[in-house]
């Protein structure tokens, strides 16, 4: 069937499953919009094509298929960029469309016209540039298949005006995606001898930790590692994106690593004697000075991603798999094992940290982050989907929100954006219509997108909104404390009203300060049918504890000080 | 860029890959990219048509040990236009340079540089009044060798390209392996 290039776009879209897409119209994607009233799929206008391309993101994350964003050319275009590097980072499978100058203007600096597949190269799986009719069925039918194979990422489609606008056929059949050498192949397994290696190592070891990254989720091979944890007698770490993809309330499941970790994992891991790392990449924020990092421990990674291995931290093993069939595997040759004496070493562990714990803070009236983020978890049982910014909050969410299932915790963690949260969590939205979700986001990250409210009221949708308003650039304002003498240059921050501000967007908003209020404005929020956004005010100069220190060992910890352990003995 | 055979001399270790890839626009922006994102220094690059239609074969010389020409393997299989990628520094291989040499040379010089081109198996492909153009090909080292001889003479221009590197024998490489078991399926 002929159609014009515009049509093409949504009916390859419709035929990729594509409920909806985030975007913003301009001159160079005007044809595609103007086809766009024949398809049955819903467009979301957004206030900033950053929030499109953090839209599809959250979507692609809360669902686990592409988002797509669409944009103009030029400012159109540039501003997906931060979206794009996130979505790379985070191995987020997200579909770009761009509108470009017609063909012949191409070069000639014409009117918003930028390289946008230059400029997109280094963050993108892969991009094109389509510059006929013809090409775009081909092209866009790649980018879906690239965009969630493998290890999952954004891709870029920029399509000339002219192509747009031209006529091809439309013949779905033939729209080949051509085998590279570069496809992974779906449940690529791991060799027997591998296998046979791990599960040699993994018998022989006495204090192994299971260091469980966002390639669970990818996978869906939380219940496979559950399975096998639970055979092996090994507890189970997880990194910030891997959270939920092991339950929070398994005995066997420590809690996140890392910079902010729980000091008990993180004792654990530089204890450890083999570590066993599932998709996951050795961040510095989770590994520390990598020279000091495990130092007694054989390290076995799995990973789909080949690049991975042996990048960050030298491993005696390196398997190049799909988790699900890596764990399948593993599963069967392993030897069933209670390691009691090892899991009780961690328990002990966990005994000072207790004492430290902020809940365990006798109430003086003031209101904490972590206080908000533990009621939003008791008060939401637990089954929330979560989508927050960066910074402290980010943290505090990580430790106090106790996640027992996949893609309940939606974060930027690889690129640490901050504006993520609104606009992630309104794709979240189209992923999940019925779901109970929280937006939690800084005062300051908060106001990046706080524009996406109106795409909020406009669409009519429901979500919770968790203002976590210190005052401060909280994360910014802590390293200050530790590490600049106390100087806080540029981080206090003159907020504007917080309520005022979704009022004036057509939105409910309350105020709370004390414990009290804080919990029932949860409870208000998720009794009401429309958005309510909560300024929460907490204390200003709060820390998250325990601290890695950039560049120090693991085992290197900033704790809670001393004084609140006094009053919390008290 | 520094020449190979320094590159030695300090200890500093190169590897060789050599790559397929498709003949497309912005290919090489593609794989150039892959070394300035991960910080990989690139010596010599040199790009032309492979044996196959629609097939370019590149040869890379990069700076660093293994475990980082590993590292730079594993980002390049991932690209889509990549077809395969091959290591081949400790292979036996041959590898060629060629160079373009201007020297100043008026009639009653040439004779000693015509002299030094036999000794070094150069060509002269151009004589003029005052100058001369020597082809060399050959090793990194023999051309640093020539240039160090000529230099007295007055070196007016030199164009040099990178490496471009073979595998001795019948050493099988990926691509072929593949179309071998593409038309065995076919036949049988």
């Amino acid at each position: 069937m002929a159609m014009t290039g515009a049509e093409l776009i949504w009916e390859v879209l419709a035929r990729e499953g594509v409920e909806v897409v985030f975007g913003y119209p301009g001159g160079a994607i005007l044809p595609a919009y103007d086809a766009l009233h024949r398809s049955p799929i819903r467009h979301v206008l957004v206030r900033h094509e950053q929030g499109a391309a953090h839209m599809a993101d959250g979507y692609a994350r809360a669902s686990g298929k592409p988002g797509v964003a669409m944009a103009t050319s030029g400012p159109g275009a540039t501003n997906l960029v931060t979206g794009i590097a996130t979505a790379m980072m985070d191995s987020s499978p997200i579909v770009c469309i761009t509108g470009q100058v017609p063909s012949g203007l191409i070069g000639r600096d014409a009117f918003q016209e930028t390289d946008v597949t230059g400029i997109t190269l280094p963050i993108t799986k892969h991009n094109y540039l389509v510059t006929s009719p013809d090409e775009i069925g081909p092209a866009l039918k790649e980018a879906f298949h690239i965009a969630r194979s493998g290890r999952p990422g954004p891709v870029l489609v920029d399509i000339t005006k002219d192509a747009q606008q031209g006529r091809a056929e439309f013949d779905w059949e033939s729209f080949r995606v051509a085998q590279r050498p570069s496809d992974i192949p779906p449940r690529l397994a791991p060799s027997l001898q591998e296998i046979d290696k791990a599960a040699r190592l993994i018998d022989q070891a006495r204090r192994p930790v299971i260091l469980a990254g966002q390639g669970i989720i990818h996978s869906g091979a939380s219940r496979l590692l559950l399975e096998f944890a639970r055979k092996a007698g090994i507890p189970v770490s997880s990194t910030l994106l891997g959270l939920g993809g092991f339950p929070a309330s398994d005995p066997l499941h420590l809690g996140m690593m890392g910079m902010h970790g729980e000091a008990w994992v993180n004792q654990a891991i530089q204890q450890a004697d083999l570590l066993l790392a599932l998709g996951m990449r050795f961040d510095d924020r989770v590994t520390g000075d990598t020279s000091s990092y495990a130092p007694k421990a054989i390290k076995i990674h799995v990973d789909i991603d080949r690049a991975e291995i042996n990048k960050n931290v030298r491993v005696q093993l390196g398997m190049v798999a799909d988790l699900s069939e890596a764990l399948r595997a593993l599963t069967g040759r392993v030897q069933a094992r209670r390691r009691r004496e090892w899991l009780g070493w961690i328990e002990e562990q966990k005994g000072c940290t207790a004492v430290r714990d902020i809940q365990a803070m006798p109430d003086n009236g003031q209101l904490h982050a972590a206080h908000v983020i533990h009621d939003i978890w008791r008060l939401s049982g637990g089954q929330a989907i979560i989508v927050t910014d960066v910074g402290q909050h980010q943290m505090w969410e990580a430790q106090y929100y106790r996640h027992e299932c996949p893609r309940q915790l939606i974060t930027s963690g690889g690129l640490g954006t901050m504006g993520f949260a609104l606009p992630a969590a309104i794709g979240a939205r189209f992923a999940h219509p019925q779901d109970e979700i929280w937006v939690i986001a800084g005062d300051g990250g908060f106001q990046m997108t706080a524009a996406e409210l109106s795409t909020c009221a406009q669409e009519d949708l429901k979500l919770n909104i968790a203002v976590i308003n210190n005052g401060y650039l909280g994360m910014v304002r802590q390293w200050q404390e530790f590490f600049y003498q106390g100087r806080y240059e540029s981080t206090p921050l003159h907020n504007p009203d917080f309520v005022k501000l979704a009022q004036a967007h057509g939105l409910t908003a309350l105020r709370a300060s004390g414990r009290e209020e804080a919990q029932m404005a949860i409870a208000e929020a998720r009794r009401r049918p429309e958005t309510l956004v909560i300024d929460f005010q907490v204390v200003q100069e709060d820390s998250v504890y325990p601290m890695v220190p950039a560049g120090s060992s693991l085992g290197e910890m900033i704790r809670r000080p001393g004084t609140l352990v006094e009053t919390a003995a008290d | 860029m520094q020449s190979v055979a320094k590159f030695w001399k300090k200890g500093q270790s190169t590897q060789t890959l050599v790559l397929h890839v498709d003949d497309r626009p912005g290919v090489l922006d593609r794989v150039a990219s892959v070394f300035r994102r991960r910080a990989f220094n690139i010596q010599s690059l040199s790009v032309g048509p492979a044996e196959r239609e629609g097939v370019s074969r590149m040869t890379v010389v990069m700076q660093g040990a293994r475990a980082e020409a590993r590292r730079a393997e594993a980002n390049l299989r991932k690209l889509i236009y990549v077809l395969d990628v091959e290591n081949i520094s400790s292979t036996p291989s041959v590898e060629r340079h060629l160079a373009l040499i201007k020297v100043r040379a008026n009639p009653a010089g040439r004779r000693e540089i015509l002299q030094v081109c036999e000794v070094f198996r150069a060509r002269v492909v151009d004589v003029g009044n005052q100058a001369m153009i020597i082809e060399s090909t050959g090793t990194a080292r023999k051309t640093d060798g020539l240039l160090e001889v000529l230099r007295p003479f007055g070196i007016l221009e030199m164009a040099r390209v990178g490496a471009v590197s073979m595998t001795r024998g019948m050493a099988t490489r990926q691509l072929e392996a593949q179309d071998e078991a593409a038309s065995q399926r076919l036949a049988s």
